[in-house]
């Protein structure tokens, strides 16, 4: 089709110059952690690209996000408005993402599978009988074919090798990089001697199997890792600032010192303050694990990380938005160097026995050869062929399709891993650590009990009216109770929601705006019910810690929170092994000690109370809710707070294990039968192929068999 | 031996040719979202191309 021919580009051409401005790199993007349809799709796109201050949305459901090109200055607040109207949840993404895909990486595969089946229809050609010029010709090309395209698309197996070996170790890709090498020059030479065999399509098929098996891991860990950075970043990142009258949202990252800030009830403190209401109570849970709200007054020092639980209320700002408490958390936590670091990965150790094990062999076949016939080039040919035909494909590919398979269904049933190694680390785990607040437990709005049906019904219609974090706690304690039929319902921001049921004005919020002290009050014609804040275990936590215990793991519980609480908790939970009243830096302490013991801890935590023994433990799980700074230190996040899926993890971290030693034993087992045969002298291409394509299948169905249950 | 010279060029000008495709739709972000791509065969394409925003369509212009 020609410009011409378009009549949208015929009608489009006047607007071409303001238009060129629309095409280009879109300036906003949303995180739409609900949708999951066609239809969501079509929703999002069509209300976005209606709007007048939209040029173009388009949507991204493998990472549940909508990319927008706007005027680059937009907010993108009545965007986010628009959206939840027609029930889609979106939340301003910090910065745009990188793709899911490596494109370099998906380039190598493709020039590489293009070569490998080129030469290989060549060296089919050659196996079934051609000889003299026809096989020098077959091998020529073969050879112009195979050593760009081996240049190019091994080049990662190279790079990593080199900067394993430029510090004395050895990685997997060191064998890789040196049979492929070795594979190459040889061939080379045997094709320009007139020689009979060529080894390119081994070099090729080896790098393409290999470049698959990091492609789809990549692959799987990038999309891992940014459904987990997705999570971090539903943490509100704007604020409101008051500068005289006037009240204006802007980012976090701009806050200064001496600012004045106003924050609706529920919301997190972003950066450290005094209170300048006469009076608020604060939920500290995040920062000491304390569960029960602290009543401060005027002047109080709040640090960031607190919630506040009545409000609103407005603070001055005592640091820069870069001296907060949490960024020096985050920054704390980032430099902490845990046990993890020093943990060497299952495919480092193979490559340590592997490598040496295979160069030596082929030295001594050289060495052997040499002796016995006195003809050095013989010699040489028996020892690379013995280097190629080890292959250390099926080695190379026993990681990665194991952790591909277990990483892959634990990011279907809602667990991201992050970490390379976390996986390996949780199969060794033999104690849970779990924080108690706001990992077993949360805190809620209990309805009392002089509630009476009424006043519960009525509570029930105005909590489901609101989205604001305290009434949606409400709601779990009233599940039975039908919802009464109140209307007029209008919220009034940080403060509560009104409504009218029957005769009666009904209301639910803030105790200081209905005249009723701090708290949260409801309120039904002139009756007044105080909602108490208590705490509950999660509905998952008492079956999760059961499931632990039965697979025989020994699970403790470490508090900051008071004895008493500890114990109530433990005795509903039945925890043998409590810690309460304990400091972040004794938390790290107590981790280190049960270590020093010999046994392998998984921390499981949410606090910034928690972020150092997070670090410190040999694995490290936190709940989706947790802060961004635990969901940084931890190793594998949760969507949302399903503790049930910890069990699970375990499961496949111990299933994935047991696949990734087959593998290894499968890969040996093979080469007890391929290195008597190459080191005999019969080793030939059309072995080394057929060899190096039966165990890298074998390898990747097995990891196939990684499941959650056994 | 002679018709080695016609068959090998054609079935590496063939290869070449997949290559060359491959390329162009990692050029055009065509893996980036597997699971959108999945869902918007299922989508009613009906709109004409100027009200979807022939911008983002440049296929169709």
């Amino acid at each position: 089709m020609t410009m011409a021919s378009c009549p949208g580009c015929v009608a489009g051409a006047p607007m071409a110059a303001s238009s060129a401005a629309r095409v280009g790199v879109p300036t906003h993007e949303l995180i739409l952690p609900t949708i999951h349809c066609s239809a969501c799709i079509q929703a999002v796109e069509s209300l976005l690209n209606a709007r007048s201050d939209i040029f173009a949305a388009r949507v991204n459901l493998s990472r549940k996000r909508v990319a927008i090109t706007g005027a680059p200055e937009a907010d993108p607040a009545p965007w986010v408005s628009a959206l939840a109207g027609i029930g889609v949840e979106a939340h301003e993404a910090r910065a745009a993402q990188t793709k899911t895909s490596d494109d370099g990486l998906m380039l190598r595969l493709g020039v590489a599978g293009f070569a490998m089946m080129n030469v290989m229809l060549l060296s089919v050609a050659v196996w079934s009988g051609a000889t003299d010029s026809t096989r020098d010709f077959l091998h020529w090309i073969a050879a112009t074919i195979a050593l760009p395209a081996a240049l190019f698309c091994a080049q990662p197996f190279f790079v990593s090798a080199w900067s394993a070996l430029r510090v004395w170790r050895l990685n997997m890709d060191v064998p890789i990089s040196l049979a492929i090498v070795l594979a190459c020059g040889l061939s080379l030479y045997e094709t320009s001697v007139g020689g009979e065999h060529a080894y390119f399509d081994a070099a090729l098929s080896l790098t393409f199997f290999l470049l698959g098996g990091r492609v789809l891991e990549t692959r799987m860990r990038r999309a891992a890792r940014s459904a987990a950075a997705d999570l971090a970043a539903l943490e509100p990142n704007r604020v409101i600032r008051v500068t005289g009258d006037n009240r204006t949202s802007c980012p976090v990252d701009e806050i200064k010192e001496g600012d004045t800030l106003w924050l609706a009830a529920g919301a997190r403190v972003p950066v450290d303050g005094v209170l300048l209401a006469p009076e608020a109570q604060v939920d500290r849970s995040a920062l000491s694990g304390e569960s029960d709200a602290i009543s401060v007054s005027q002047g109080a020092v709040l640090s960031a990380g607190e919630v506040m639980l009545s409000g609103p209320i407005t603070l001055r700002t005592t640091v820069d938005a870069a001296g907060s408490t949490l960024r020096r958390l985050i920054q704390l936590a980032s430099v902490a160097e845990g046990a993890r670091s020093r943990y060497t990965s299952l495919a480092t150790q193979a490559a340590g026995i592997y490598a040496p094990l295979v160069h030596g062999l082929s030295f001594a076949a050289f060495l052997g050869w040499s002796f016995a016939t006195g003809d050095i080039y013989h010699a040489l040919t028996i020892a690379i062929a013995t280097l190629i035909i080890t292959c250390p494909c099926a080695l190379g590919l026993a990681v990665p399709a194991v952790s591909t398979v277990a990483t892959g269904r634990l990011f279907r049933a809602g667990v991201l891993v992050k970490s390379e190694t976390a996986l390996e680390r949780l199969a060794e785990v033999d104690t849970v650590v779990f924080d108690k607040t706001g990992t077993l437990s949360d805190s809620a709005l209990i309805p009392g009990a002089d509630l009476t049906t009424e006043a519960r019904s009525v509570l029930k219609a105005l909590a489901e009216a609101s989205n604001h974090p305290l009434s949606r706690s409400v709601l779990p304690g009233l599940v039975s109770v039908a919802a009464a039929d109140v209307t007029e319902i209008s919220e009034h921001r940080g403060l509560g929601v009104k409504g009218r049921f029957g005769e009666q004005s009904v209301t639910l919020g803030d105790g200081a705006w209905l005249g009723q002290g701090v708290g949260t009050v409801l309120q039904v014609g002139d009756a007044i019910f105080v909602l108490e804040r208590r705490e509950r275990a999660l509905p998952e936590a008492a079956e999760t810690l059961r499931a632990l215990h039965d697979m025989g793991l020994d699970v403790h519980m470490l508090t900051g929170d008071s004895q008493a609480n500890a114990d109530r908790m433990a005795a509903k939970l039945n925890v043998d092994h409590v810690h309460a009243s304990v400091s972040p830096e004794r938390k790290q302490a107590l981790i280190h000690e049960l270590q020093d013991a010999g046994q392998k801890v998984l921390m499981v935590g949410d606090g910034l109370n928690d972020t150092l023994a997070l670090t410190q433990a040999w694995a490290s799980i936190a709940p989706g809710t947790a802060l961004e700074a635990s969901q940084n230190a931890a190793d594998v996040v949760l969507l949302g707070q399903h503790l049930s899926g910890i069990p699970d993890v375990i499961h496949i971290a111990r299933s994935a294990r047991a696949r990734i030693l087959e593998n290894f034993g499968l890969a040996a087992a093979y080469n007890m039968v391929a290195i008597p045969l190459a080191l005999a002298g019969f080793a030939s291409p059309l072995m080394a192929a057929l060899a190096m394509s039966t165990s890298s299948i074998t390898v990747t169905l097995n990891a196939l068999r990684t499941r959650a249950r056994p | 031996m002679n018709i080695l010279v016609v068959l090998v060029p054609c079935s590496l000008i063939l290869g070449l040719g997949a290559l060359i495709a491959f390329v162009w739709t990692l050029r055009h972000d065509q893996y980036d979202d597997p699971a959108g791509d999945a869902a918007r065969i299922l989508l009613n394409d009906d709109v004409p191309p100027e009200e979807r925003g022939c911008a983002t369509t440049s296929l169709t212009c």
